[in-house]
């Protein structure tokens, strides 16, 4: 679980987080949403510890982050799987390094141990024909895959997901977002992502926390977010008609 | 200000090369590599340019030399003393900031715009111990490159000149061989150790800081050159003042 107090951010002049309370739950697909300009990848680099925050405190499993040694501070960090929004693949390595490369820098597996682990992570993500691909020859829902594979190989407690379907149609989207909510279930990670596809809200969101103008706006889950009447989040949410109408049927369904 | 803030930076970073050191059986691959591309991968290069800049130095120095008291051999000694002092450490220097300066700020900006070193620090990998390190010891190895730029230089001037007419083999070998001081080789390869230091970091450094995208990664490459020259040049001076003057 991490917990989130009080988070304050400022570049120079400009106020980016202004005071975020809020939790992330194990075993949870936690959803960070918001404007663009919100503060959505300024929060989650500060939980990713990318970037130092002015006020308040993050706690990882009830350790306050600021507060550890460096030493601890890498031990957490080792704990932590990251998808970012371009993947970040290592392009000097082929996808079966770059899956490795977490654990040739954390674990001292022999050669085929880790070879086994990556083999059985690129089969979870459906990739056991793309070992030696390097990343340029991967699509961009390959590229995804294998990211996903390199953030959950050291069995992660924590995986954070900056808009992983991004530059993806909708049919890989769905197969990403379902893989992360698998993953998540089935090894208990507390997962963030940060994203505003409102497909990944509907179908993944057990938790969602709105974001806006750099404050906690609203939070929920997929559910409530249909029967919330906060005027932010559905003017940001159900944007789109198709969205509206989508609201509209789930309401007199329940009604 | 921003100068100031900058030259900080580079010490800050310099330092945080030698913390955090990565894992030696990783390490051991990427310093292989950057040998692979820093030292291995420049040599055609320099064998190509001290030969030619070697005959070129030679064939000046001896349609420089018209009077008939100056012996012949002195077209060797020349351009022995320009080639060991100057040419292969400095001049070699600066087209090394070109072509592994540019090559080291590319390759390091472009993962910072990827976010593949952000993936490092996320991992808790100290990212300036992984990228610059290894490029740090890989051109420990520079001196070599410098030992071939010296002898090829005066095997092109040697080429040159007697190719030219201007001098016998003979003459040129006993020029080369002429008040030979082996603390020139010294002082060569203590700059050449200095500038293999400047290299591996000022470039590293344009990479690591840039912020941007594409356009922002081919500005970053020039101005490390810039400025990668512009303190090779400087230190070679105070070197050379205090180790020669």
């Amino acid at each position: 679980m991490i917990e989130v107090k009080d988070l304050h951010k400022s570049f120079g002049d400009a106020h980016i987080l202004k005071g975020i309370t809020t939790t992330f739950d194990k075993g949870k697909t936690n959803l960070i949403i918001g404007q663009s300009g919100s503060g959505k990848t300024v929060f989650l680099k500060c939980l990713l510890g990318l970037f130092n925050y002015e006020e308040g405190s993050i706690a990882y499993n009830g350790q306050v982050f600021s507060k550890l040694s460096e030493d601890e501070k890498r031990n957490i960090r080792a704990e932590i799987g990251m998808v970012f929004q371009g993947s970040a693949l290592f392009d000097s390595m082929t996808i079966a390094e770059n899956v490795m490369f977490p654990l040739r820098m954390f674990t001292k597996q022999s050669k085929s141990e880790m070879e086994d682990r990556v083999d059985f992570v690129l089969k979870r993500v459906n990739l056991d024909d793309a070992h030696k691909k390097m990343p340029s020859e991967a699509s961009g829902g390959m590229q995804k895959r294998v990211a996903i594979a390199r953030a959950i190989v050291n069995n992660p407690k924590y995986l954070f997901c900056d808009e992983p379907n991004s530059g993806l149609d909708p049919k890989t989207s769905i197969v990403i977002d379902n893989l992360i909510q698998e993953i998540t279930d089935e090894y208990q990670i507390t997962t963030v992502i940060n994203s505003h596809d409102m497909n990944s809200v509907m179908e993944i969101g057990e938790k969602i926390v709105f974001l806006k103008n750099g404050l906690k706006e609203w939070e929920g889950s997929k559910d409530t977010i249909f029967k919330t009447d906060n005027q932010s989040v559905t003017d940001f949410v159900y944007s789109s008609n198709l969205f509206k109408k989508v609201r509209r049927v789930y309401l007199e369904e329940n009604s | 200000m921003n100068y100031l803030h900058n030259i900080g930076a580079y010490f800050l970073m310099t330092a945080e090369m030698f913390r955090k050191p990565t894992k030696w059986s990783v390490m051991k691959q990427l310093i292989l590599k950057d040998i692979d591309d820093l030292i291995i991968g420049s040599l055609g290069i320099v064998a190509f340019i001290s030969f030619f800049v070697g005959g070129v130095v030679s064939i000046q120095t001896a349609l420089n030399i018209d009077n008939p008291l100056i012996p012949k051999y002195l077209v060797g000694f020349a351009t022995r003393q320009s080639i060991v002092l100057e040419f292969a450490p400095t001049f070699i220097s600066i087209i090394m900031a070109g072509k592994v300066g540019s090559f080291i700020t590319s390759s390091i900006g472009t993962m910072r715009v990827t976010e593949q070193i952000d993936a490092l620090e996320v991992m808790g990998i100290n990212a300036v111990n992984y990228l610059v390190f290894p490029k740090f010891i890989a051109l420990l190895l520079y001196p070599f490159v410098i030992s071939i730029a010296m002898f090829l230089g005066i095997i092109g001037g040697m080429a040159a000149c007697v190719y030219g007419g201007f001098s016998s083999v003979e003459d040129y070998i006993v020029g080369i061989q002429t008040d030979f001081i082996p603390f020139h080789i010294v002082y060569a390869f203590i700059k050449t150790i200095v500038f293999a230091f400047i290299l591996a970091t000022i470039p590293s450094f344009h990479g690591y800081y840039m912020k941007g995208g594409a356009l922002e990664v081919g500005k970053a490459s020039t101005t490390s050159f810039v400025w990668t020259s512009v303190v090779v040049i400087v230190i070679n001076y105070f070197l050379t003042q205090m180790l020669l003057g």
